[in-house]
């Protein structure tokens, strides 16, 4: 499913400043995997996020997805992927403010080009998987952080994605959010989805079946996971069989 | 993605900002009423201009005689200019003075002119009631007159003026007929004459020569033979060569037809400046805009949106504020042109040329001064976008 061979990541913010995020990830994620990614600050996680979800390129290396050289693809063929295969969930949720819950959630099929009353069901499907039925006319600003982020996933989940990926998307939730989203991500998982995300936070890592761990651009640890059952994360419950 | 989801996101964003979006209409309303209102103005005097040129009569020649280059003109000359040259139809020697006419005790100020039969052929103007002036009277020296409308409505109210005698310079001239009305042009009033025999003209006024002949040919292509023959003759009668000042009508209009254009054309585009300001005040907003939603910019991208996607979001945003005002502004510049034409008086003609050319100026100042802020909203790389605050 995803393939990193050698990737690596230069920023040049500046003419003579160039700051190697990534220095040579290689990497491989099988379908249906769920995979948390780990680290510290300024190890290159979103970076490489960035890449994986295509919308970055990498300075160095090459990827693929699905056996397709993304590294080498323009920026449409770039849009295409990221609207077909991934569903990509921030940290600070980044829904249009003006627009309500359900049209939040149509936004990926607009560009898909699929037509108002099929979207508008597929929309109203994806945020009953999230749990937000009776808040399909609210705004971003009506909702609760942890209602938004579910919001994002149901975006992120309603063109019916391949690869779910998730940049802390944790970060900014109370532990009861934080434990509804873990939740969705299990059942996506179970669903066949892969699911691969960022977080700080051990007790979330410690639900899915893989954890990497980078430090300063590279992999320094990547180890199997076995999920404990009905684990609690902080107060909040989990089940996730 | 279908037009109609980029003409959807546009009116989304537009309502967003209703203040802002109508403050930047404003320029383009400004500028395409202007345009349509003072193109309306200037084809409106064209228009007029060329009216009262034709109610002069077709394919007209003036021959003015210039006493201070030695020039001078008399009846005879009138009809040797009939005689000799086969392109004039008629040829028509006029005296003007003003005079009083007095009726009863009643008196009104007017100009006369003497004239001859042929008046009515060239100056296309016709009697309504009674006939107009004959040979005869004209060999004769009759005292007979045949008046325009303002002075009958001046001296005989709603009397029937026919066969009554007025008093021209003291002399009694019997009433034959009355002219057609021809109404008022550009200040003018044509109706305020009154016409006698150019034999008895000059009497009254004790001269020998005429002021105007006034010469029509058979065709427009005759005036111009005309035109060069009556040059010829006289450049060969006077020594000087602007003894005599001859003006085609044809030429004239065609000349007058040049510089109301030009007019127009000055016009139009000094509402054409304005225009153009509305757009940069368009391009201004949509930069501002762009830059404002750099973030919802990434969103979007970042979910799937291409290029295009963004490049047809903003360039129909900005077309659509054209477009909307130029339709208001069509609106606008219809009232503005009936409400001139109303209070000074002027006459305006609204062209649908010049309509149609507005709406379609509005609608391309859309396109071209959206493109480029589009072109940056579609070009922002999405993570640069999406990390923007
Ligand atoms: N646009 C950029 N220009 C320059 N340097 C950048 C840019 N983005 C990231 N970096 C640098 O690359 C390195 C990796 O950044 P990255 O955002 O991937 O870290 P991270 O692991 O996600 O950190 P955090 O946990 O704080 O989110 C950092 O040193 C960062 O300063
Ligand atoms: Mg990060």
């Amino acid at each position: 499913m995803i393939r990193l061979e050698d990737v690596q990541k230069i920023y040049r913010p500046g003419r003579e400043i160039s700051v190697p995020a990534l220095r040579g990830i290689t990497l491989e994620v099988t379908g249906g995997e769920f995979v948390a990614i780990m680290g510290a600050s300024g190890s290159g996680k979103s970076t490489l996020m960035h890449i994986i979800g295509c919308l970055d390129r990498p300075s160095g290396g090459r990827y693929f997805l699905d056996n397709e050289e993304i590294s080498k693809k323009g920026d449409n063929d770039l849009a295409e992927f990221r609207n077909k295969y991934i569903g990509f969930v921030f940290q600070s949720f980044n829904l249009l403010p003006r627009l309500n819950a359900l049209e939040n959630v149509e936004l990926p099929m607009v560009y898909r080009g699929v037509r108002l009353p099929e979207r508008r069901k597929r929309a109203e499907e994806a945020l009953e998987l999230v749990g937000l039925s009776d808040r399909l006319r609210h705004r971003p600003a009506e909702l609760s952080g942890g209602e938004q982020q579910r919001v994002a996933i149901a975006r992120a989940l309603v063109g019916e994605p391949s690869l779910l990926l998730a940049d802390e998307p944790t970060g900014n939730l109370d532990s009861t959010s934080s434990a509804e989203v873990i939740e969705i991500f299990c059942k996506l998982n179970q669903r066949g989805i892969t699911v691969v995300f960022v977080t700080h936070e051990e007790e979330i890592a410690a639900f899915t079946r893989r954890i990497i761990r980078l430090r300063d651009g590279l992999v320094i640890e990547d180890r199997e996971n076995r999920p404990p059952r009905g684990y609690a994360v902080n107060a909040g419950e989990v089940s996730c069989s | 993605m279908s037009f109609w989801e980029w003409v959807k996101i546009a009116f989304k964003s537009i309502g967003a900002n209703k203040l802002r979006s109508a403050l930047t209409t404003l320029g383009i309303i400004i500028g395409v009423s202007a345009v349509i209102a003072l193109v309306s103005v200037g084809q409106g005097a064209s228009q007029e201009i060329s009216a009262r040129f034709e109610s002069m009569g077709s394919h007209l020649i003036m021959i003015r005689p210039v006493r201070s280059a030695g020039g001078d003109l008399f009846i005879e000359d009138a009809y040797e200019l009939e005689e000799r040259i086969p392109s004039i139809e008629f040829a028509v020697p006029t005296v003007n003075f003003s005079a009083t006419i007095k009726y009863q005790n009643k008196s009104y100020d007017t100009s006369v002119e003497g004239v001859n039969s042929g008046f009515p052929e060239v100056r296309n103007h016709n009697p309504v009631s009674g006939r107009f002036l004959i040979p005869q009277e004209i060999e004769l020296r009759s005292r007979v007159v045949v008046l325009g409308q303002t002075v009958v409505k001046e001296i005989f109210g709603s009397q029937d003026p026919l066969e009554e005698t007025v008093y021209i310079r003291g002399q009694p001239f019997v009433v034959v007929g009355v002219m057609e009305a021809k109404g008022t042009t550009m200040g003018v009033d044509s109706d305020d004459i009154a016409y006698i025999p150019v034999t008895t003209a000059q009497r009254l006024s004790g001269t020998s020569s005429v002021n105007t002949i006034y010469v029509k040919a058979k065709s427009a292509a005759d005036a111009k033979i005309a035109v060069s023959h009556i040059t010829l003759l006289y450049s060969k009668k006077f020594p000087r060569e602007d003894a005599v000042r001859i003006t085609s009508q044809d030429e004239l209009l065609t000349a007058i037809g040049e510089t109301t254009q030009t007019f127009t054309i000055l016009l139009g585009a000094i509402a054409g400046i304005s225009l153009l300001v509305g757009g940069i005040g368009i391009m201004n907003i949509m930069l501002v805009s762009v830059t404002e939603r750099t973030r919802e910019i990434g969103i979007r991208k970042a979910i799937g949106a291409k290029r295009r996607d963004i490049m047809g979001q903003f360039l129909i945003e900005s077309i659509l504020l054209c477009v909307a005002g130029g339709f208001i502004g069509i609106l606008l510049g219809v009232t503005a042109s009936r409400f001139i034409s109303r209070v000074a008086g002027w006459t305006t003609a609204i062209s649908p040329g010049a309509v149609i050319l507005a709406f379609a100026f509005a609608a391309a100042i859309g396109l071209f001064f959206g493109a480029y802020p589009a072109r940056k909203a579609a070009a922002l790389d999405p993570i640069e976008a999406l990390r923007y605050e």
